[in-house]
């Protein structure tokens, strides 16, 4: 919460990317930025706050950038929104920016769990409080199956997908195999089935494209 | 010592593992977390579904499991050990990246990864449905929930909430399950 507080003119040797004509943003509004976004983000859909700020309210990041970026999180373990605070903090202000805009997306969201941590710990014998978990519960196993069939549905029409998910989803529940044991088995047969093709063949298939 | 030594090492390996974010890795979390420290299925659906309903990244209700297995430290080692892993990994190959430029074998492991990520998501439904759907109701509420999350555009904390509310009402009243 302590941020230093940040000089009023930049120095010249803090500059993370040379453009010389985009004023350099403070890391103060980059934490600041993505506090807001942490606090209001109720019920998902942070990525969209976060492609908004950076795209359109800052214009932090050009299309082509954000894009990468995105792709990045999304590759690269770890929670995908905040892989995407991170990889974009880090490109408009390197580490210092990466840190304020993980911290901040972060801090609202670890109060909530602490203090639902804490009262969790102290009303589990409340029936009330058990009764209204459960109908969350059910609630979330919704929300969680509507989530896995949003990401899901273009995958379950292709050929090369449905296997590796069938595959994966037996391994990992039913076989119970550990997920490290699932991954080395999974990953290979993925990556031979979607291995770059060669610049010969990709020339007699450009039309396609 | 060793307990908060041993949440480190399992949050660690959840968050490198954690392809396709943090939902992939629910099934294994449910696992290790009954084997290694007694925490049963139902208190587990508890307090992920608590992440449901707090801003920000929803995977942050593992400070919760942290807090409950030992304490406030608890809490802060297994929130540094969930992100900090995946977050040098990623940082270093995304500077590794914007260098080197998009190549053919990005996209490839892009794709590769992203059917298993949609396996271990079933997975991770299928976890949390045993734990959580225990009879006609919470089977109603679960698929009215995703009928309606899949046909509106409703904010879905709000939505789950009542869920809790009406849900959790009809099984207090009636004791339905």
């Amino acid at each position: 919460m302590n941020q230093p507080p940040t000089p009023p003119m930049r120095p010249p040797s803090d500059v993370a990317l040379p453009v010389p004509h985009k004023p350099v943003p403070n890391i103060r509004s980059i934490f600041l930025e993505f506090l807001l976004i942490g606090l209001v983000s109720f019920g998902g859909g942070i990525m969209a706050y976060e492609r908004r700020l950076l795209l359109e309210k800052r214009k932090w990041l050009s299309n082509d950038e954000f894009m990468a970026i995105l792709a990045m999180g999304q590759t690269m373990p770890g929670l995908n929104s905040v892989n995407l605070a991170m990889l974009s903090g880090d490109r408009i202000r390197g580490l210092a920016g990466a840190v304020a805009a993980v911290i901040g997306l972060i801090s609202p969201g670890v109060c909530f769990v602490l203090a639902a941590a804490v009262a969790y710990s102290q009303g589990a014998d409340y029936p009330l409080a058990n009764v209204l978990l459960a109908g969350v519960s059910a609630g979330a196993t919704g929300l969680i199956a509507s989530v896995t069939l949003r990401i899901g549905l273009p995958h379950f029409k292709r050929v090369k997908s449905v296997p590796v998910i069938l595959a994966t989803f037996v391994c990992m529940s039913f076989f119970k195999l550990s997920l490290v044991t699932v991954l080395l088995i999974m990953v290979p047969i993925g990556l031979w089935l979607h291995r770059p093709i060669p610049r010969e063949s990709e020339m007699g298939l450009e039309k396609k494209e | 010592m060793s307990v908060l030594l041993q949440l480190a090492l399992t949050f660690g390996m959840l968050s490198v593992l954690a392809v396709g974010g943090g939902t992939a890795v629910l099934p294994e979390m449910q696992n290790v977390l009954a084997l290694r420290f007694g925490l049963d299925r139902l208190e587990f659906v508890h307090i992920y579904s608590m992440g449901q309903l707090s801003p920000g990244p929803n995977m942050l209700m593992v400070v919760i499991f942290g807090y409950k297995i030992e304490g406030f430290l608890g809490a802060a080692v297994v929130l540094l050990s969930f992100l900090l892993p995946s977050s040098v990994l990623c940082l270093s190959v995304g500077r590794l990246w914007h260098r080197i430029g998009e190549r053919p074998w990005r996209r490839a492991v892009q794709n590769a990864l992203e059917p298993i990520a949609i396996g271990l998501m079933c997975s991770g439904v299928y976890a949390v449905a045993q734990g959580a759907v225990n009879g006609f109701l919470s089977a109603a509420l679960a698929l009215t929930t995703l009928a309606i999350i899949m046909l509106t555009r409703i904010n879905t904390m709000l939505l789950i909430l009542g869920a809790g509310i009406v849900g959790g009402g009809l099984m207090y009243v009636f004791g339905w399950r």
